[in-house]
């Protein structure tokens, strides 16, 4: 899943002289292709947008402006920044430390990191419950409190910065880091100066994608927000009390943040490709 | 030195937000021995929410192996207007909450929504029901299979295919023979991480099965349910076959990965 960032390459050796590039083929591919991802995901999605402004886009903002909505709005804006921000330090760090450092069991540790991804998020959030909720056995009461909120985020982003940045990390070379010290630069001013801005597009990559999945995550919050509000849970709450539109509207300011992310993301990858 | 530094920062981390609570769970599910867990494991309304899940897990992977293995190659050997668009409306999935695929569809194919209504009148159930289901679990599995199969294709070339095709083999041979064989590993770990995905989702599903317990209650909503029922043992004992299986799929991906990239 950490491969979830690999872009298409932009050319392909296009056949030349052989097949026509849109032969009967292609176009019945393309055909059964768009029927099916219409009706899996554009026609859906379209039908959140259509109910949030069904009865007019005054009650579309009534309802993602009513307390509920902005408290819940803001405290998953607010906590996914913070878990992004977080996941760029540690995530970093933790790559560094599997990809320069030698020390015994690094492979279990290795395999570890995707464990959050192979966890029903449910199962995670119970699991953090157990450690970190009423009764807690290390005394750190954290269920119903935005710290309990931010560790369930920061459980279930942990593989993207990491994965993003290790493979990245393990390509890049010792040797301008050696010219580096041996011109007498520091280690800190090596890692500043060198590492750091060749790890970047990485590491902004991985923090992009664990703050769109901050800022959608259910499952690991569910449990432990209780009745703290948060996006999506907001939003199913909504939907059990069939109150569509209210859900419709506060979906479509998650999907719209998503949208301006990844577009973000895509404008720097194509940006650091440039300057590279 | 800071290398130890470093590195105890990062083991400290992996323990307390990883180590530690699954370390836990695990303990406190056999903290009463194995009889509890498999007597819970037993349970009718348990034993039927397994099987959901592995039904719905099951056309999920499939449909999503078919199609993500179709997309790839008319992603990386066709060329038509709109094939950006279709890249990116294939990794859309990965950005859109669980709850909010719910949502979607419960727009599309509830049974007062127009599509919804019209399969409800020729005796289709899609929400409530198995369909919605699946349906919601393909959703979120979708980019899985395309996104491990694509890069591979598109390094493998079109040599092989070509020199097949000159030899007069069809279209399905020419796959057959010789495409599959080399996407192999790529696919076999993009169908692990789907069936991971399927097997584990629960905000989609929580929302368009209406969780109806012993009917459309899937191994994920038992945890939820039970542990809101304070039946906290049943729901230990189901999250930890859950985690089980998630490790053995570790397992399996540390297995595929080396071969993927030989």
């Amino acid at each position: 899943m950490a491969d979830a960032t690999v872009t298409l390459p932009r050319s392909t050796p296009r056949r030349r002289g052989g097949v026509a590039s849109l032969n009967t083929g292609t176009a019945f591919g393309v055909g059964v292709a768009t029927l099916w991802l219409s009706l899996l995901i554009l026609v859906p999605l379209g039908a959140v947008v259509w109910r949030a402004q069904r009865d007019g886009l005054g009650s579309f903002w009534d309802a993602v402006t009513t307390p509920q909505a902005v408290a819940a709005i803001r405290l998953t804006v607010a906590s996914a920044l913070f878990v992004a921000v977080v996941n760029a330090v540690l995530g970093t760090l933790i790559a560094w430390v599997l990809v320069r450092d030698e020390f015994r069991g690094k492979r279990v540790v290795d395999a570890i990191i995707d464990l959050p991804f192979a966890l029903p998020t449910i199962v995670a959030g119970l699991v953090l419950l157990t450690l970190y909720g009423v009764h807690s056995p290390v005394g750190l009461e954290l269920a119903y409190t935005r710290a309990g909120v931010v560790v369930a985020l920061l459980f279930v982003t942990l593989p993207f910065v990491v994965r993003t940045v290790q493979p990245v990390l393990r390509e890049f070379d010792g040797e301008m880091e050696q010219a580096a010290a041996s011109l007498g630069a520091s280690s800190f001013t090596i890692f500043r100066r060198i590492v750091l801005p060749n790890l970047l597009p990485a590491i902004s990559a991985g923090t992009t994608l664990a703050f769109a999945r901050a800022i959608s995550e259910f499952g690991a919050t569910v449990l432990i927000a209780g009745n703290l509000p948060v996006a999506s849970v907001h939003i199913f709450t909504q939907i059990e009390t069939d109150n569509t539109v209210g859900a419709a509207a506060v979906a479509t300011v998650l999907l719209v943040i998503a949208l301006i992310v990844l577009i973000g993301l895509e404008l720097l990858q194509r940006w650091a490709a440039r300057h590279a | 030195m800071p290398r130890y530094a470093l590195r105890s920062v990062a083991l400290a981390y992996l323990v307390l937000l990883v180590g530690v609570p699954v370390g836990l769970i695990f303990w406190r599910t056999f903290e009463h021995g194995i009889k509890p867990v498999i007597d819970s494991l037993t349970d009718p309304a348990v034993l039927h929410a397994f099987r959901i899940t592995a039904i719905i897990a099951f056309w999920a992977v499939l449909l999503n192996t078919v199609f993500g293995v179709g997309v790839a190659v008319l992603l990386v050997r066709h060329r038509f207007p709109g094939r950006r668009l279709l890249s990116v409306l294939i990794d859309l999935p990965i950005a859109v909450s669980p709850v909010v695929v719910g949502l979607a569809l419960i727009l599309v194919y509830g049974r007062h929504a127009p599509i919804g209504g019209w399969l409800n009148d020729h005796g289709v159930k899609v929400i409530f029901a198995y369909p919605g289901m699946v349906l919601a679990t393909m959703f979120v599995s979708l980019p899985l299979v395309v996104r491990e199969v694509a890069p591979v294709l598109e390094e493998i070339g079109i040599e092989q295919e070509q020199a097949a095709w000159t030899l007069g083999a069809n279209r399905l041979q020419t796959f057959r023979r010789i495409t599959l064989p080399a996407i192999r590993w790529a696919l076999a770990y993009g169908v692990v991480l789907t069936l991971a995905r399927s097997l584990g989702e629960y905000g989609a599903v929580a929302v368009v099965s209406g969780r109806l317990i012993g009917k459309t209650q899937t191994a994920t909503l038992v945890v939820e349910e039970r542990f809101q029922n304070f039946d906290q043992g049943t729901a230990y004992s189901v999250s930890v076959t859950l985690a089980l299986v998630a490790i053995v799929v570790l397992i399996l991906i540390n297995v595929l990965r080396p071969k993927e990239h030989s």
